[in-house]
């Protein structure tokens, strides 16, 4: 038929190979054009070239590197392998691409993968790793990784013994952002414990406002963000203990602590009061992009908005995203001021090769080096690698977002959806929380969420 | 590239060769054969061994490891997300083909030989050119939705008309099942265009003497329709009718840039591309793409059969 077009995204997932190569062609073009960019003087310093020596001469060697990371994130990336190929006379090939959790695998499985990949979740990983492509990490990572990181990461990426990737940048997603000028305008205080943000909550309403605003729309991926909260509140009212038990299914997935989060969510994002400031009723909260719903804090149209670190960039420049500007977050409270969980996210490196200069390559990112001349050249990264120096976070949430990971108080946990299987983390966990926000009782949706797990 | 070329040259160099070794009259049917060898083998690469692979992958789980038969099959017909989907699936078959059809007949002969008629037609032939997933992105804007609070203005067309006719404004793509036959408009719009474009070729080709003679009998317009019309068109309706049909089978990128196929809109299409990289279950996506397969089949062999038919006539 006429140019009757099966999807483009379709057909480019059976034909992997074919796109990668084109994208592949494209991203070589899109970083000669970032080697003229501004930031040279972190890029330019001199580290020290030792740890890369023992690889041997593996100058004029390439490494490619896939990723989800495009434009504009990706220029500090791809600034900040530039000490290492000073040092080394290695050159790396950067390749971002949107669709690249769905491709990555598609090139894995079709023998045609990158040398490194910058993958996003630990289920994601765990898959990778099922095709027989991906090569362990080499002594030398897993060594800095002991170092630098919490025990609790390693675990992440360790698959039947086996130790695959190092971690690299990490987010924050317990957090509330709100005006602090509206906070000081109508005398509200930020919350330290579950109860005082109910008040907050209630406060706001009795003031004739919506407090709170959402979204969840997110194409292919709408729901991710009740997943957020619902993780947030499994922490908050349950343990982590059992944050654990529940992501690895060791309790099911309709256990009552998990009905108990959820109704914990739906306390605030299926109560009309509270929801949805300036996009409509509860089910607007289904159709509305995660990234829009957070702006109405800026039309003064709702106070509070549960979203991750990044959120930040969303903000049109010109905002003032800091302790005493338009816009800021606050640390989304525990049950009490003592317990301090919180949730975030992180990339992890995965080889599929393991000739030297890719093991150097890899070396070099998993070392405190490499975490600090990134965040030299970023605004809105942080890495949960203790070698970082917090003075080279530059802007204010970088900085909370820091000082959240490393406070040694606080008991990190990994997004539990990115976690699961991806029948449940990408696919029901998802739909069933769109669902739920449309009508759908806990009950169902646990129910549902619970029979989709993989037998 | 360069190398791809060469490897051209070197086939085709190949069986240039070996044609020319032979001659005469049974020679014709070897070279023919020898042509043909190239076209076969890359059809069989891509096309009839990724079909078979597809269709012995449904048997198995979603790993992909054991096998489980049928199994896959009796969880699209019992399955109370899947039997939504062919619910869907179905909707869009039946009402797609014989709107959009319809409404590019009747297009066709309100314009034919008028004064503006391609100016008229470009303007209905326009969608045709824009991609799915484009049309797509501009149908959610004519759906999307504003709460009626405070000063909150409409930015989408069909809720700005209920709110100027007193209404208030609908979140449109989350009301099951109206949201389906909302998409459905979206593909209707695309396809009028391809429908009108050669029904018009059609009309036209009607011979001048049978439309006078009729008209000297002094046939209205509407037995113009019925006796003339429509029997002369009628083997290109049929075409057209089945080519929007699997078409219609197929639609996939309209369902996913407007809801994802959340709220109860997903079509065959859709979900096997969800099953098998969202879910990672490559068992039920294969088993869906071989019903999409065996869907497409029968309309494919009428299609062919209708084509054959006018042809011969």
């Amino acid at each position: 038929m006429f140019g009757q077009p099966t999807s483009p995204r379709f057909r480019a997932a059976l034909a992997g190979t074919l796109s990668a190569g084109l994208v592949f062609g494209l991203a070589a073009c899109g970083g000669g054009d970032s080697d003229s960019g501004s930031d040279t003087d972190a890029s330019a310093a001199a580290i020290d070239c030792a740890p890369y020596t023992k690889f041997g001469d593996i100058k004029g060697k390439t490494v490619t590197i896939y990723t989800g990371i495009v434009t504009p994130e990706d220029t500090p990336h791809i600034e900040s392998y530039k000490p290492f190929e000073q040092c080394t006379g290695a050159t790396i090939k950067y390749e971002g691409d949107k669709s690249f959790e769905t491709q990555v695998l598609v090139r894995a499985r079709a023998g045609n993968p990158p040398d490194l990949a910058i993958v996003p979740q630990p289920g994601l990983v765990k898959q990778l790793v099922s095709t027989g492509k991906a090569v362990a990490a080499p002594q030398e990572v897993s060594d800095n990784v002991d170092k630098f990181w919490d025990k609790a990461w390693k675990g992440y990426t360790t698959i039947d013994g086996k130790f695959y990737g190092a971690p690299l940048g990490a987010s924050v997603k317990s957090l509330v952002w709100y005006s602090p000028s509206e906070f000081k305008d109508k005398g509200y205080t930020v919350p330290t414990t579950l109860d005082e943000l109910k008040a907050l909550s209630d406060k706001i309403v009795a003031d004739g406002g919506k407090p709170w605003c959402a979204g969840i729309a997110s194409g292919d991926a709408t729901g991710w963000p009740v997943t957020d909260w619902v993780e947030d509140m499994v922490l908050r009212t349950s343990s982590p203990e059992t944050y654990d038990k529940w992501v690895s299914h060791e309790i099911p997935f309709n256990a009552p602590e998990i009905s108990t989060a959820f109704d914990a969510v739906g306390g605030y994002l299926k109560n009309d009061a509270y929801v949805n400031g300036g996009l409509g009723d509860v089910k607007s909260i289904a159709t509305t992009t995660f990234q829009d719903a957070g702006l109405k804090i800026l039309e003064g149209q709702c106070s509070l908005h549960r979203q991750a670190s990044f959120y930040a960039a969303n903000f049109e420049k010109g905002t003032k995203v800091a302790e005493d500007g338009d816009v800021f977050a606050f640390y989304l409270p525990g049950k009490d001021a003592n317990t301090k969980p919180v949730l975030g996210a992180g990339e992890f490196v995965v080889a599929f090769a393991d000739r030297p200069e890719v093991k150097a390559f890899q070396t070099y990112l998993s070392s405190d080096v490499w975490a600090n001349t990134k965040a030299k050249l970023s605004s809105g990264w942080v890495t949960a690698n203790k070698g970082l120096d917090q003075a080279n976070l530059t802007n204010p949430i970088d900085k909370l977002a820091g000082g959240i990971l490393l406070d040694p108080n606080a008991t990190f946990r990994f997004d539990g959806s990115d976690m699961m299987p991806a029948a449940v983390g990408s696919d029901a966990f998802w739909k069933q929380s769109t669902a739920w926000i449309t009508g759908q009782d806990t009950k169902t949706t646990v129910d549902n969420i619970e029979k989709a797990w993989p037998k | 590239m360069l190398a791809a070329l060469l490897l051209f040259a070197a086939v085709m160099g190949v069986i240039l060769f070996i044609a020319g070794r032979f001659g005469g009259k049974r020679g014709d049917k070897v070279v023919a054969y020898l042509y043909l060898l190239p076209a076969v083998l890359m059809l069989a690469v891509g096309l009839v061994y990724p079909g078979l692979r597809t269709i012995y992958q449904s048997f198995f789980d979603a790993a992909g490891s054991s096998f489980i038969g049928f199994d896959n099959y009796g969880t699209i017909f019992s399955d109370k997300d899947q039997l939504t989907v062919l619910r869907n699936t179905v909707f869009w078959v039946v009402v797609t083909p014989f709107v959009a059809t319809a409404i590019g007949l009747v297009y066709a002969i309100l314009v034919d030989k008028s004064r503006f008629e391609s100016f008229a037609k470009a303007l209905i032939f326009l969608p045709m050119s824009i991609s799915f997933v484009a049309a797509g992105v501009i149908w959610k804007f004519v759906y999307e939705y504003r709460p009626d609070q405070g000063n909150v203005k409409q930015i989408g067309l069909v809720n700005q008309l209920i709110v100027w006719l007193g209404g208030k404004p609908v979140q449109l793509l989350i009301e099951t099942p109206l949201n389906t036959f909302l998409l459905i408009i979206v593909m209707i719009w695309i396809q009028a265009g391809f429908a009108m474009t050669i029904l018009s070729a059609a009309i036209k080709a009607i011979p001048d003497d049978i439309i006078e003679a009729a008209r000297l009998d002094g046939v209205n317009a509407w037995s113009m329709f019925r006796k003339i019309t429509l029997p002369s068109v009628q083997p290109t309706v049929v075409v057209v009718l089945t080519t929007i049909g699997i078409g219609t089978l197929k639609v996939f990128d309209i369902v996913r840039t407007m809801t994802g196929g959340n709220f109860e809109t997903s079509v065959i299409a859709n979900e096997f591309y969800r099953q098998t990289f969202n879910a990672d279950n490559q068992g039920l996506g294969a088993a869906l793409a071989v019903l999409l397969f065996v869907l497409v089949i029968p309309i494919v062999i009428y299609n062919v059969r209708s084509l054959r038919r006018s042809e011969a006539s």
